[in-house]
């Protein structure tokens, strides 16, 4: 809501500066967004008349007129508006003037004529942002001589607050008065308005077949009234002053009122209307040509005016084209009524629309302010436009009209709420100004909420007034008390805290990528995969829920790729999206990649570039924090990875989670420069660690045996390693795996596998014979499974 | 025997000439050793007359004794300078750097999130999360933002279908919590939220940590004196001004919005304050009955409040940061600056 600080001081005016005004209506809750003043910066303006015009003798555009500026005499000036006319009242730029944009105005020649100061536009003056056709012409009776700047009253700002959704009642002058008044302990006044007796006795039938959404319809028929004049310059002033433009003469009355007292009303040319108005739900199929040209398909929920050929209008929102004021217009129908939020709430945003009308509505418009209204815009149109108006018809039903109902504000309820008792003079004080009627009780007091104020319904809502109006930073501060009970503290879980610094700790860096993510690149990452997609999206690439962390990650990946970066390692926590909405999981997880050198640039590095190897020895470290012996590494494929170097990784018997090389398919089809090499693991399945439990440590010696086996190349080492802990007994205390060699003196399609073994007795030393037949047993059950040998 | 003196006299210009330990071992073996020029002449005492024997052993010996002397003597010294020349060759650039080093980072909001929740948990607040795809009710309608209510206009919500939608606050999650959980109530509740909002100071996700506290006789003062603790705290100067504005929340009454002094310029009024000389940091309020209402908790025995914040713009603050699109480039020269 923007408004002219003049106009708002018509009603009430407290003894403050501009900024101080501003502050405390902020403080009170209407935040102040801007203070603008109301015109750019000039000096010696003056209102002139323009006594005679005559053509340029040698300028076809250019006239030369005679201006009278007050000062005595008359000053030759040449003019280039098309506009000017004899008589003429205008804002005349002295010699001497500077204007806005640091114009200086000087004795000039304008080709070969003398002009001796310029008339101006409204542009010229900063009073329009548009650049205008031709001069400002001033209403006949401002008094020539005088400073433009006084006259016109540009001593003001446009103020600007926004106001939260609660406060539809303050989207006027008259509901920020009333504000003001009551922060400022001050009475508000505005213009009288008096009913406007009837001229004559035409009326329009007004049937309101739906009461409940609309409790109260004031219509009233104006006739012979003249559209062709324009609004008077101090009611431009104020709707521009209000960020509105200035339309024709009955649309800028409507909107005045509206401003003055919240009230969106509405003009129908009474030509254009047959049999009689009528308030009722859309049927289905009808459609209505709006105001701003656009046809629209009403939706049976909506809320519409119209007559017997069908809709005219959307109640609350918007007029439909062809039913409104136009320049043939001769009697209006005037409409101000009353329709319920809940019968606007939704309606403009469903037909992409957002009016000053429906934002009022939806937040609540005062429902005893209708027939006011029309008052006071019908004294206001015969003023401007002349007319004759009629009788005042109102239909609708007063069983729909909101009822307030007593409130009760307990004195020990808001001193437990706000800590603190504030004076009950101070509290009947604060409630009045606001507009309720009050009750002093024994035990506090009892309220009714004034018709304007939708927002104070319980006690909360009181509370909340009082705080406000006496100030929340004047009451107490103090710091909650609470019993010092230990909560509960899982051993056995890990913190994603701690997850995270091992990840730091290892080198990398944390990203946080948006959760949707482009759906070309997940169909090519994950053909299969299935997740919600947005119904309204910011843009294509941000449409669809991330089934992976891997979009993101490798988005951020080749980010960082293009811009030079040769060592990359980073990882990411966060929720993924599985599934159609109604099986929907969404599961938080942890994943990284790696890419580029392994270790960074330095004079004792090597420039290698990082393999499978080094990510699953960061990922080893990260499962080894929680129970390193729950989690298993399976070869198996996945679309997005090389199949011959990825795995699922299991956890309890359950997978969850994969590592492995970015697949050099999708890796073209992407562009990269480099290998990357992606994980992603269940958080749930990470956070599981362990309580420790103590063995004894034995007393008697270990022993120790060196193997290497010879076995098929594509063996996975994993199952050697199971089987040969199988075969080693009980007394195994620890494997090794030293040594995997292909080459020299090993067959092609062979490899080598090196293995110490150590075992180690709780009770007894272990004797050579036990040892030897234990490897024995090792080598005959990997050579009956593997095919494995000895390697001698 | 008359040749002992020049067995001596050579014997120590053997040992002078020694370079090595081991050529000294050389010149102790040929004169000490077992079979050793001196040790001979000690073995051939035998072959002179008996009454010479125990003055030439005493000449013997006492040249044996200095020639071991100054053997030792030499084999120190020849040991410290191999020690010396050892220490001279491995010596070390020690300024070059280190091996291996590569510490990563945590992402400045993650690092502004964890310090929240550790201030909140340090005080006996739990820290609780929630789903981020999320339903109507637990968004809107539990929070008493019921369709249509022109507070849903606030936060421009991205949809799945008519119902389900992203989050776009943390709030759902207290919901979820004081469902399932009788007070007292202490929780902070951080994580990702969603606007579907995209220019230069927004961004279609972010960052938020909401709290909660519920129990007897919370009172709108103890909501300002934590607010006004964490404010401190968090930009660690206890003489931050911290205001409290009324404002709305439809889940809160009342309901404040607060601001603190511009911890750029201190109030004085610049660019990032626009010039007013404060900022808007967190909305705050009472508890609304309507959301106890809805989550079982008896409004007539309880009151608590709730307070929530972006942690980017808090990022932004206390880090200096001048544009929020980079804290989702993943640019690694930008979040390495916050390891």
């Amino acid at each position: 809501m923007k408004f002219s600080e003049q106009w708002l001081r018509e009603w009430v005016s407290p003894a403050l500066s501009t900024q101080a005004l501003a502050d405390q209506i902020t403080m009170a809750g209407l935040e102040v967004d801007a203070i603008e003043p109301v015109a750019g910066t000039f000096s010696q303006v003056v209102v002139a008349e323009v006594i005679e015009k005559r053509p340029h003798p040698d300028a076809d555009k250019l006239s030369v007129c005679r201006v009278d500026d007050g000062s005595g005499g008359s000053l030759q000036v040449v003019c280039g508006a098309p506009n000017v006319a004899e008589g003429q009242k205008v804002a005349f730029a002295r010699v001497g003037a500077v204007l806005p944009d640091e114009m200086q105005i000087r004795e000039t020649r304008v080709r070969g004529t003398d002009s001796q100061g310029m008339i101006c536009s409204s542009s010229e003056l900063g009073l329009s942002e548009e650049t205008s056709q031709g001069i400002l012409e001033l209403a006949s009776d401002a008094p020539v001589g005088s400073d433009f700047r006084d006259w016109m009253g540009l001593e003001d700002v446009s103020i600007e607050v926004d106001l939260t959704p609660n406060r539809g009642d303050c989207l006027s002058i008259r509901g920020l008065a009333r504000e003001v008044g009551v922060l400022n302990q001050l009475d508000i006044t505005g213009p009288s308005i008096d009913a406007v007796s009837p001229a004559h006795e035409d009326t329009f039938d007004v049937r309101v077949m739906d009461p409940v959404r609309c409790p109260r319809y004031v219509g009233r028929i104006i006739k012979n009234v003249d559209v062709s004049v324009s609004s008077p310059l101090w009611m431009v002033e104020r709707l521009r002053r209000s960020g509105l433009r200035s339309i024709d003469p009955v649309v800028d009355i409507t909107n005045y009122v509206m401003l003055e007292l919240g009230q969106p009303m509405h003009a129908f040319d009474r030509a254009n209307l047959t049999q009689a108005i009528e308030v009722r739900g859309a049927k289905s199929g009808e459609t209505l040509v709006l105001l701003d040209g656009q046809r629209v398909s009403l939706s049976e929920e909506t809320l519409i005016i119209a007559d017997a050929n069908g809709p005219l209008a959307i109640a609350g929102v918007m007029g439909g084209d062809k039913s409104g004021v136009n320049t043939g217009t001769r009697d209006i129908f005037l409409e101000s009524a009353f329709f319920t939020p809940l019968a606007v709430a939704g309606q403009a945003r469903q037909y992409g629309l957002h009016t000053d009308a429906s934002h009022r509505f939806e937040r609540g418009v005062d429902p005893h302010l209708s027939r006011t209204a029309v008052e006071r815009a019908t004294e206001l149109l015969l003023s401007i436009t002349g007319g004759e108006a009629g009788p005042v018809v109102e239909a609708g039903d007063d069983r729909h009209m909101p009822s307030s109902e007593p409130i009760t504000l307990h004195t020990s309820r808001l001193e437990q709420a706000l800590d603190t008792s504030l004076a009950n003079s101070e509290v009947t004080d604060i409630l009045e100004r606001l507009g309720l009627s009050v009750t002093s009780r024994s035990d506090g007091w009892s309220v009714m909420a004034p018709s304007w104020r939708f927002d104070i319904a319980i006690e909360e809502d009181l509370v909340e007034e009082v705080a406000r109006i006496h100030g929340y930073n004047r009451l107490p501060v103090r710091r909650p008390a609470a019993r010092l009970a230990l909560r509960a503290d899982q051993e056995h879980r890990l913190t994603l805290s701690r997850l995270r610094r091992q990840m730091v700790d290892r080198g990398y860096q944390e990203a946080i990528s948006y959760s949707f993510v482009s759906p070309e690149l997940q169909r090519m990452l994950f053909p299969d995969a299935v997740s919600p997609a947005l119904a309204n999206p910011i843009s294509n690439d941000m449409s669809v829920m991330r089934v992976s962390l891997f979009p993101g990650l490798i988005k951020a990946l080749e980010y960082n790729l293009n811009r030079q970066q040769t060592r990359i390692r980073l990882f990411e926590t966060g929720l993924v999206f599985q599934g159609e909405l109604d099986a929907l999981t969404q599961v938080p997880m942890l994943g990284a990649v790696v890419s580029g050198r392994r270790d960074p640039e330095g004079w004792a590095a090597t420039s290698q570039a990082v393999d499978f190897f080094d990510l699953k020895g960061d990922l080893e470290n990260l499962l080894a924090l929680g129970d390193s012996e729950a989690w298993r590494f399976e070869p198996a494929e996945h679309p997005a990875l090389h199949p011959g170097q990825s795995a699922r990784l299991v956890h309890e018997g359950t997978p969850v989670g994969w590592i492995g090389t970015l697949h050099p398919g999708k890796r073209a089809e992407l562009g990269l420069k480099t290998d990357a090499i992606l994980f992603e693991v269940s958080l749930s399945a990470l956070t599981k660690g362990r309580v420790p439990s103590f063995h004894p440590l034995s007393r008697y010696p270990e022993v120790r045996r060196d193997l290497a086996l010879l076995v098929d190349e594509a063996l996975p080492v994993q199952a050697l390693l199971d089987c040969l802990r199988d075969a080693a007994g009980e007394w195994l205390s620890e494997l090794r795996l030293f040594d995997v060699y292909h080459g020299q003196g090993v067959a092609d399609g062979e490899k080598s596998v090196a293995l110490g073994l150590t075992w180690q007795h709780p009770s007894r030393t272990l004797n050579d014979d036990e040892i030897n037949q234990l490897v024995d047993t090792i080598i005959a059950q990997t050579g009956e499974r593997f095919g494995a040998r000895l390697r001698r | 025997m008359d040749h002992l003196p020049k067995l001596v006299a050579d014997a120590r210009a053997a040992i002078a000439d020694a370079q090595d330990i081991s050529s000294l071992d050389e010149v102790r073996v040929r004169y000490l050793g077992k079979k050793g020029e001196i040790t001979s002449l000690l073995k051939g005492l035998g072959k002179l007359p008996p009454d010479e024997r125990p003055a030439a052993g005493e000449r013997i010996n006492e040249a044996k004794q200095t020639l071991g002397e100054e053997l030792e003597v030499r084999r120190r010294a020849l040991q410290e300078a191999a020690l010396e020349a050892r220490l001279n060759a491995e010596r070390l650039d020690v300024t070059l750097p280190g091996r291996g080093q590569s510490n990563g980072g945590l992402h400045p909001v993650t690092r502004t999130l964890e310090r929240i929740e550790g201030l909140f948990t340090r005080i006996g607040y739990d820290v609780a999360v929630g789903p981020e795809i999320e339903d109507d009710y637990h968004n809107f309608e539990a929070l008493n933002i019921p369709a249509h209510h022109p507070a849903r206009g606030m936060a421009d919500t991205f949809y799945f279908d008519a119902t389900r939608l992203l989050r776009t606050h943390t709030s759902p999650v207290q919901v979820r919590t004081m469902r399932h959980q009788q007070p007292p109530i202490r929780i902070v509740c951080p994580g990702r939220v969603y606007r579907s909002d995209s220019d230069l100071t927004h961004t279609p996700m972010f960052h938020q940590v909401e709290g909660l506290l519920v129990d007897e006789n919370v009172s709108f003062a103890d909501l300002k004196g934590t607010i006004e603790d964490f404010l401190h705290a968090f930009f660690e100067r206890d003489d931050l001004s911290v205001r409290f504005r009324p404002s709305y929340f439809p889940f809160t009454e009342p309901s404040a919005e607060v601001d603190i002094q511009c911890v750029m310029c201190g109030g004085e009024g610049c660019r990032v304050c626009s010039h007013s000389g404060w900022l808007e940091i967190m909305g705050c309020g009472m508890v609304h009955p309507e959301v106890f209402r809805h989550s079982g908790i008896d409004a007539s025995r309880y009151t608590g409040f709730a307070f929530g914040m972006g942690a980017e713009r808090l990022a932004m603050l206390r880090y200096g940061v001048n544009d929020l699109r980079l804290f989702f480039d993943n640019d690694l020269r930008f979040l390495r600056q916050f390891a």
